[in-house]
């Protein structure tokens, strides 16, 4: 199979997120940015079907702080090719991106065959303008599927497991080639050691297309952007656990529940 | 009379015992030939330094054996028997020599008055310090001693070359008709028995014992390379190659390595030639497996089992017919021979090695199999996440390295940043006290001692990493050379002249494994540092403490660094009693968090945690209250072992700056 | 005339989903701010039953055929393509769950108007509606204006009230025909959650834990807590992910809503696809060793500590209370 894993580096909540002065962007300071986890599921979906299918992984991602690593981190894991789009990544919204991905896919430096899947993350945690899997599957005339945690092959197309809620989920056979935006893979993410990543930095190369920006796609244009007030907040209860553990008791029978 | 002049079956016994000798010595070289052709299969490793420390080493380790007197019923036992032998095979080589060249103007051994003395005397203490320890195989065996019929047919055949050594000269002095010869006291007691024996039965006897005596050594020759018993040979080398004569003991480095180590060794042939020999060493003993903390809590990892399997492993493989062994069906070393349970069911406490006899080095082997799994991403998910945290964020806890020194703020101190201002202590704080609230209040109370005290100190603030320690002992090399290489960075940039640390694990790895390259400095320990200011008047402590308190020994201060004394001075100068639990010192019961094991979880079902063995111990001393530690881990695992085990009021942990702290208040 | 508004209502197994009422509530309240008529757009498969609860609407635009039980994308899209030119409507409102993914983006790329996800509030300003969406689950809010309310707008569920979009009033049902589609996925069946586990919708006390019980042995104190307080125990996702609890027990955007008198969360740090779970839980309690975790944001009572710790001394003096 053909398989194409599209990455994208988003900011790591991990850090205090902060609006910059213009009011409408994020504070560059301290932000650092991570790989979307939806994304690496996708790539250890794509690395699954490999193992179970044969074929071919490509990794493609835009420009953005650390992509570089996350590039070699996935070829350390299996990937076959590495490519990265040269255009700042947060100089594009998600329709944008959408279509550099297309061109991309289109014009040669990947290639969509009747045996392609492109994976995309299922969602990103700033998605405002929707999502990248309906916008690439729509730009290339192909079926897409998302919230997909699972993906078997299955003469010449392949059947998917699309979540809904309750714990429900849906099977749908999707004819090939197709885009499936993956929530979760069927096993986690594997872990690839720093060594290995290591070594492929120094033996293996990030290629790169020259894709240009669409001209046509503007961002949804934000007028504000700003931190929600955190309206009351928990009350907050302190002590040793013990007497946490006893105030906790004594409001539970407050309240009727012990 | 000579009992080489004599015919066997018509042949000259000279001739006989000639083809008996070329024929043992040969097959037992073409063996160790063998075997060594093996060890060279296996990577290189740089073992051939400082001759001089080495020789002095082993002849401490292997003539007066120190380490065997650990377990006092078979200690002077087995020292009669090593020095028995030593002995014997002396003589026996003496008498070979001048057997097989008759010519030679040099009296048989036994003919020798003293020698024959010593040999008599020699025989009766051996042959009871084998009594003792059949007596003890049979009778009171320790857990985990192999009980194999080689053991059991070597004690037997020491027992017959002993007692052809009291009835040999027995024999030949009734044939010479005499009553017994002060050169040979026991043997004499033998006598009156063949007295009635004619002269020529008695000589025939005599040489006889000669002959049996002679053939036995050989066949032992032969046998001895093919049993257990390969460890007379191997271990006195073990010794002399042991990697604690000239490195530290906590320092994983192999040196010289020419292969590239950090994917770890997934065939017996990459491991290196000392990893291999280990198995030779081995004499299945059982101390290292008694002494570990994993194998008495019911993990699946025997220590002693580790090096055996390698040995048996290797054997199979190497020794079978080109082609005949190999292939798709052949065993894998990792998965069939050893299973991944027992290699991450190691805390790296170092229990085994500080009391192997033979000074085998287990942890090293057990990381180097660990580093292959790493290598192929087969560790579990918990210990996956604390990597991926660790190479992101630099510490474990997932939480933003910025926000490492943040209990800094809520503790009310101004504390240096080391990387802007010189210091004189550099306080590499760690991620457990940074980062765990359960120890923060801890790490605040250290910084108030330390300022209180005057000490000039500092911290790394943001640029702290994890100083990789637990991370390379779980066999994650390249992100132990990461994070290495990140704190040397850190530390370059900054004034100093001595490091002082809270958690031990921190301690070993820095003070043992970081190459400094001429900017080595002090490493200490808050414990060390706490002693030093107490003796030097510096730490105004307000009142004395009162009550009964014990120890507890954390692994990577007491054995893997020495430092076992420092911390009950400091307990001493605070007033209190220390009442030493019966594992004391370098015999500490290690708390299972090490070697990655506080990330992992137990698959098996444990009846008793190492923890909770040791909080046992602890609270069955009686009246003593108080467990006192000095790790950050050993705050969080011995706390849950209190709950689990329903103690909590019989006794409860402090860590030593709590008691400093408490002291300081007044 | 002004324009028409279309919300696609949302429905799962023969039941309505809350998600359709409130956006009808917003629908309603953008018509009454800037004129237009509100249409439901209900497809499915034997659906028509419940055309009679979207009383809010001012019609509702019925496809019930049984091709149409999970129409692929492509299907919709061409059918709202349709309906927006028949009733000249520019304002879509889209719910933002699972079943409706990637709907919006694809409308929008074909009618070449704006997409905006994650909305959570809207208010009209003069002629264009200004659309507060979440971004960086939950961290930052965004505020982005639609000119002319012209938009496709995917609504974040229990962001606005369901009640303003119920109503006893019976809408007219208009039917309308599905365009024909060769469709390249297929529907093939549901896979349903083993049900002979817990139902954890229907429990009054709920124990959840969170990448923070840290191991699969620490979930049996929870069952203990549990059992204390006659509950059960549920889990955000990444617990659910590693196996240490089955899929029925799941919390969250793919797992269950629940409304419980009593949620203890241990351990579990409050992203949104899990507080979107259990937000309208009577009596939130959470414990987490992160001050910081968001969930606190929302819960009635927060400790900031070991949940490992904790859990088992609660337990204790539950258990002394009762005893």
């Amino acid at each position: 199979m053909n398989l194409i894993v599209l990455l994208k580096m988003v900011p790591d909540t991990v850090e205090e997120l902060n609006v910059a002065s213009d009011g409408k962007s994020l504070d560059s300071e301290y932000l650092r940015f991570k790989l979307n986890d939806p994304d690496e599921h996708a790539l250890e979906q794509a690395l699954i079907l490999k193992e179970r299918a044969g074929g071919k992984i490509t990794v493609v991602a835009l420009d953005a702080p650390e992509v570089d690593d996350a590039l070699f981190t996935a070829l350390a894991k299996g990937a076959d090719r590495a490519v990265k789009i040269p255009v700042d990544q947060a100089s594009l919204g998600t329709v944008a991106t959408a279509r550099m991905f297309a061109a991309f896919l289109a014009s040669g430096g990947g290639q969509i065959t009747p045996d392609t899947l492109v994976l995309p993350g299922s969602q990103a945690i700033d998605d405002l303008e929707g999502e990248v899997v309906a916008y690439l599957g729509e730009a290339l005339g192909l079926p897409y599927v998302g919230v997909v945690s699972s993906v078997s092959p299955a003469n010449g197309k392949v059947v998917v497991l699309k979540e809904f809620s309750g714990g429900m989920r849906g099977e749908f056979e999707v004819t090939l080639p197709a885009v499936l935006g993956i929530q979760s893979a069927e096993r986690p993410p594997r872990y690839v050691p720093v060594a290995k990543v290591r070594a492929v930095m120094k033996s293996a190369k990030i290629a790169t297309a020259d894709i240009e920006p669409p001209e046509s796609a503007k961002a949804l244009a934000v007028e504000r952007m700003y931190k929600p007030e955190v309206a009351g907040g928990a009350q907050m209860l302190d002590g040793s656990p013990e007497d946490i553990a006893g105030k906790i008791a004594s409001l539970l029978a407050e309240r009727g529940i012990i | 009379m000579d009992p080489v002049k004599i015919s066997v079956y018509g042949l000259p016994g000279v001739g006989v015992l000639w083809f008996l000798a070329l024929a043992a010595f040969g097959v037992f070289g073409w063996r160790v030939w063998q075997l060594i052709g093996l060890l060279r299969r296996g990577r290189y490793e740089n073992r051939f330094d400082q001759i001089g420390r080495r020789t002095w080493h082993a002849v401490q380790h292997v003539l007066l054996q120190p380490r065997i007197f650990g377990e006092r019923s078979i200690g002077l036992p087995h020292f009669l028997i090593f020095w028995g032998f030593v002995v014997y095979v002396v003589c026996f080589n003496w008498a070979l020599l001048r057997a097989l060249f008759p010519f030679l103007p040099i009296p048989y051994p036994d003919a020798v008055g003293p020698a024959a003395l010593f040999l008599d005397v020699f025989a009766v203490l051996v042959l009871i310090s084998l009594g003792v320890a059949v007596a003890r195989r049979l009778f009171f065996a320790p857990p985990h001693l192999h009980l194999s019929f080689d053991a059991n047919l070597i004690l037997g055949l020491i027992g017959v070359l002993m007692l052809t050594m009291l009835f040999g000269p027995a024999f030949r002095l009734a044939a010479e008709g005499s009553r017994g010869s002060a050169w040979a006291p026991f043997g004499s007691l033998l006598v009156p028995a063949f007295a009635g024996l004619t002269p020529a039965t008695a000589h025939a006897w005599a040489t006889g014992m000669w002959w049996l005596h002679m053939t036995v050594v050989l066949g032992f020759l032969v046998y001895l390379p093919y049993s257990k018993h390969l460890h007379l040979l191997a271990s006195p080398f073990n010794v002399f190659f042991s990697g604690a004569v000239t490195r530290p003991l906590g320092d994983l480095t192999i040196p010289g390595a020419k292969e590239d180590v950090a994917s770890g060794a997934s065939k017996w042939e990459e491991l290196t030639w000392k990893q291999l020999f280990s198995g030779f060493s081995c004499a299945e003993c059982g101390r290292c497996d008694r002494a570990c903390p994993a194998t008495t809590a019911g993990y699946p990892l025997e220590p002693q089992q580790i090096a055996q399997k390698i040995k048996r492993h290797m054997m199979q493989m190497g020794l079978a017919r080109a082609g005949a062994a190999g292939g798709n069906g052949a065993p894998k070393l990792i998965g069939d021979i050893i299973t991944e349970r027992e290699l991450w069911a190691c805390t790296t406490c170092m229990a085994c090695m500080t009391r192997c006899a033979v000074w085998n080095e287990q942890i090293p082997l057990i990381v180097a199999l660990r580093r292959h799994l790493v290598s192929e991403g087969a560790v579990e998910r918990t210990v996956q996440d604390m990597l991926a945290n660790l190479t992101r964020y630099g510490n474990s806890f997932g939480k933003s390295d910025r926000m490492r020194a943040k209990w800094v703020q809520s503790s009310g101190l101004k504390i240096k940043d080391a990387r802007k201002e010189p210091v004189e202590y550099l306080w590499f704080v760690g991620d457990y006290a940074s980062y765990d609230p359960r120890c923060e209040d801890v790490t605040r109370k250290t910084a108030k001692i330390f300022a209180q005290a005057g000490l000039d100190f500092g911290l790394l603030y943001e640029a702290e990493r994890n100083a990789g320690n637990d991370v390379r002992r779980v066999g994650e090399e390249g992100l132990f050379e990461m994070l290495r290489d990140k704190n040397l960075q850190a530390f370059a940039k900054a004034k100093y002249r001595a490091i002082v640390t809270t958690d031990p694990h921190t301690l070993n790895t820095l003070k043992n494994e970081y190459p400094w390259n001429g900017n080595r400095v002090p490493v200490k320990h808050y414990t060390e540092v706490l002693d030093e200011l107490l003796q030097a008047g510096r730490l105004p402590l307000k009142k004395k403490l009162t009550g009964r308190v014990t120890y507890h020994d954390p692994c990577y201060l007491g054995r893997y660094n020495g430092i076992y004394d420092p911390p009950r001075r400091v307990l001493r100068a605070l007033g209190l009693e220390i009442v030493e639990m019966p594992r004391t010192r370098d015999r500490s019961h290690c708390c299972g968090a090490g070697g990655g094991r506080i990330w992992m979880e137990d698959k098996e079902k444990i009846a008793e945690r190492p923890a909770e063995n040791r909080i046992r111990e602890a609270a069955a001393l009686g009246d003593v209250p108080t467990f006192v530690v000095a790790c950050p881990k050993d705050i969080a695992m011995f706390r849950d072992a209190i709950k689990t085990t329903g103690t909590e009021g019989k006794i409860a942990v402090k860590d030593i700056a709590e008691l400093v702290a408490d002291a300081m208040e007044g | 005339m002004s324009a028409g508004i279309l919300v696609l209502v949302e429905h799962l197994k023969g039941a309505m989903v809350d998600i359709t009422f409130e956006m009808l509530g917003v629908g309603r309240k953008v018509a009454a701010a800037q004129g237009g008529q509100v249409h439901a757009v209900l497809l499915g498969k034997n659906v028509a039953a419940l055309a009679a609860r979207l009383g809010a609407a001012d019609s509702v635009l019925l496809a019930d055929e049984p091709s149409l039980e999970q129409p692929s994308a492509e299907v919709i899209v061409l059918l709202l393509q349709q309906l927006m030119a028949q009733k000249e409507a520019s304002l879509v409102l889209l719910g933002g769950t699972n079943a409706c993914f990637g709907l919006g983006a694809q409308l929008s790329a074909r009618m070449n108007m704006p997409f905006v996800n994650f909305c959570k509030g809207a208010r009209v300003d003069g002629g264009s509606l200004v659309l507060t969406s979440q971004l960086f689950g939950g961290k930052i809010l965004s505020d982005v204006r639609l000119a002319d309310a012209k938009g496709i707008v995917s609504v974040y569920p229990g962001a606005f009230p369901a009640e303003a979009g119920r109503s006893d009033k019976t809408p007219p049902v208009e039917k309308v025909t599905v365009p024909p589609a060769s469709p390249k996925v297929v529907f093939k069946r549901y896979v349903e959650p083993d049900t002979s586990d817990v139902d954890i919708t229907k429990q009054s006390v709920l124990v959840g834990v969170g990448r923070g019980i840290q191991s699969q042995d620490n979930v049996q104190l929870a069952e203990e807590l549990a059992q204390s307080l006659g509950g059960a125990v549920c889990a955000s996702r990444p617990v659910i992910d590693q196996g240490w609890l089955p899929l029925s027990r799941q919390v969250g955007k793919s797992g269950m809503t629940v409304k419980p008198r009593l949620y203890l969360a241990f351990g579990i740090s409050g992203a949104p696809e899990h507080w979107d779970g259990m937000q309208n839980s009577e009596c939130i309690i959470s414990v987490n060793t992160d001050p910081k975790a968001p969930i606190f944001d929302g819960s009635h009572y927060g400790v900031v500590g070991d949940a490992v710790e904790l859990i088992p001394l609660l337990t204790e003096k539950i258990i002394a209370r009762k005893g």
